[in-house]
């Protein structure tokens, strides 16, 4: 069905997930990685999409979609319904992100969060050389159409999962061409965290 | 696209059961028999008798969902989605559409003969719900032979009746679409509901429901079926369909039909109240107000449904607003179904279920694919 090769995050996701779970895809958009997962894995999916176009798309693909905005997607499932919740590329665009991790986290037994690296060096460059608000492969947007509401780096989400005791399993950084590990936070254009509730308290 | 078609000439079948003393027992404690169900399918059963689909109606309609009777000239009430290559393929499903009870296109309702009287029911028929209406059609699925429907599916009080299916016989209902449906009406919708029978009690030709053989209360079904239609309509709909267009070309300053709008919504009260029996208007209004499946017995947090489904919305439809639908969808996350849920742009407000069909058809037509091979 998807004749492209397979989006590096994908495929990154695409490992991360234990075969025959329940997944729940968070901004699924047409549903291409839900896709490879029923197909690749056999897991139980889920998504919910606030496009509608989006939605005709993964009813075509066969999958099981929510009409509706993530902000407000969450409270109706009972704890631990999932076993996977994934957040690609659309926590940044959320309003209040840290309800929605919560959320995740008490609907979900791991979260998978992906995002782009704002402090990507181009557009450290960009910002220190020409003064001007990044555009990169990552955040290929202009500040005025961009859909991204918050602006973060590999240490901001770090530094979020240490005040809010969550738990970070593993990390994935993506370069151009696949993985980057050397100074992630410079050179790494996206990131993928596998994290959960830690020990401590969740805050309110 | 497979090129599609008419299911072409067709004709209303009658399936009578619960003869005396084997009658329906209703929800209310009463009893009704024997009960004869009007019905139309299109298609064929396969075999293995797992292609079915139960195609519900609305408050006002009937057996009649898809091709032509003899001599007329209109298709039935849902023709756009069921036939060959439609949304419901009758190349592929069987499909069956019956009328409730209570209602007047052949199934028994109040306007039937009582056969302890040989006189009509009238507001001797006891009074029915969703869920009779569903145990009756459970009769007409097991006179078919049929274990397991593919789908019921439905828009409105059709949408009521495929929700009650699934929470009366899970084990029988592969999938579900409601359409532009509720768990329970609002109190707006049974507000509207009671005007419209108010206006049917209040006219004198109504005699206390007894009147049949004397004409029926044309003024006071005609003045609900038009408040009706209001409620139908969309604020957008209206403004496209008529803005403030005149009949003539001025104001007659007299009580005339001077805007379009009036002259429309005369037209449709007069029409209805030649096909529909007022008390059936007053029976079913009835049903859909009591309806209510939102109830904690129907959360069960723990118990799985196993039928898949599918529930649509439209985005200016007032009467059954999205959030309704977004409540069966909270309930059935609750109970981890397998669901897909969307709202449909559209301005038709509630009777778009009758009018989007192309979006309709998009979703539904992928969905039941994938219903019918997980059956498998």
């Amino acid at each position: 069905m998807t004749k492209e090769a397979k989006r590096p995050d994908h495929e990154v996701i695409y490992g991360i997930v234990e075969p025959g779970s329940r997944v729940l895809d968070l901004g699924c958009g047409e549903g291409d990685l839900l896709y490879l997962l029923t197909k690749g894995k056999g897991v139980k999916a889920q998504g919910v999409e606030l496009s509608e176009a989006a939605i005709y798309k993964c009813v075509e693909k066969g999958l099981s979609v929510f009409h509706g905005d993530i902000d407000s997607g969450l409270n109706d499932y009972p704890d631990r319904s999932f076993d996977y919740v994934i957040l690609n590329q659309s926590m940044q665009e959320v309003k209040k992100v840290d309800f929605v991790i919560d959320e995740a986290l008490r609907v979900g037994g791991r979260v998978i969060v992906g995002f782009p690296n704002f402090a990507y060096w181009r557009a450290r460059l960009r910002l220190f050389l020409k003064g001007k608000t990044p555009v990169t492969y990552s955040l290929p947007y202009r500040w005025y159409n961009t859909p991204n509401l918050h602006f973060l780096s590999i240490s901001d989400f770090k530094e979020f999962c240490a005040d809010k005791g969550i738990t970070i399993e593993s990390e994935h950084f993506l370069g151009r061409n696949g993985t980057s590990r050397f100074l992630p936070n410079i050179f790494a254009l996206n990131a993928v965290f596998v994290i959960k509730a830690g020990n401590k308290v969740k805050g309110g | 696209m497979t090129t599609q078609g008419s299911v072409g000439k067709v004709k209303t079948e009658y399936f009578t059961f619960a003869e005396p003393p084997k009658e329906l027992k209703l929800e209310s404690g009463q009893s009704l028999g024997p009960i004869t169900l009007a019905y139309e399918a299109y298609g064929a059963l396969n075999e293995e008798k797992n292609n079915a689909i139960l195609v519900e109606h609305a408050l006002s309609g009937d057996a009649h969902a898809a091709g032509y009777h003899d001599g007329e000239e209109d298709p039935g009430w849902w023709d756009p989605m069921i036939g060959p290559g439609k949304a419901f393929d009758t190349n592929k499903y069987f499909v069956i559409c019956s009328n409730v009870i209570g209602g007047c296109k052949g199934s028994t309702g109040p306007s039937s003969v009582d056969p302890k009287t040989g006189r009509p029911y009238a507001l001797d028929f006891p009074l029915i719900t969703i869920s009779d209406m569903v145990n009756a059609q459970k009769h007409l699925i097991d006179h078919f032979g049929i274990d397991k429907l593919l789908c019921v599916v439905g828009g409105s009080m059709g949408g009521m009746q495929a929700l009650q299916w699934v929470a009366s016989y899970p084990e029988r209902v592969r999938s579900a679409i409601p359409i532009a449906t509720a768990l329970k009406h609002s109190p707006q919708q049974i507000a509207f509901d009671e005007v419209g029978r108010q206006a049917v009690m209040a006219d004198p030709e109504w005699r206390g429901g007894d009147y049949y053989g004397k004409g029926q209360p044309e003024k006071g079904l005609a003045v609900a079926r038009m408040i009706g239609h209001i409620t139908y309509m969309s604020d957008q709909s209206m403004e496209e369909k008529f803005s403030r267009r005149l009949k003539e070309k001025n104001y007659s300053f007299r009580f005339k039909t001077d805007f379009e709008v009036e002259g429309y919504l005369r037209y449709r009260g007069d029409s209805f109240v030649k096909r529909f029996d007022a008390n059936s208007y007053l029976y079913i209004t009835k049903a859909l107000d009591y309806f209510d499946l939102s109830g904690e017995k129907n959360r069960h947090p723990g118990r799985h449904i196993e039928t898949k489904f599918l529930v649509i919305a439209f985005k200016s439809d007032w009467l059954y607003p999205s959030y309704q639908a977004q409540e069966i969808v909270k309930q059935l996350k609750m109970r981890h179904a397998d669901a897909s849920y969307c709202e449909i742009k559209s301005t038709y407000g509630h009777d778009a279920f009758l009018l989007e069909t192309e979006e309709q058809t998009h979703l539904i037509s992928h969905f039941l694919k994938k219903a019918q091979k997980e059956g498998r």
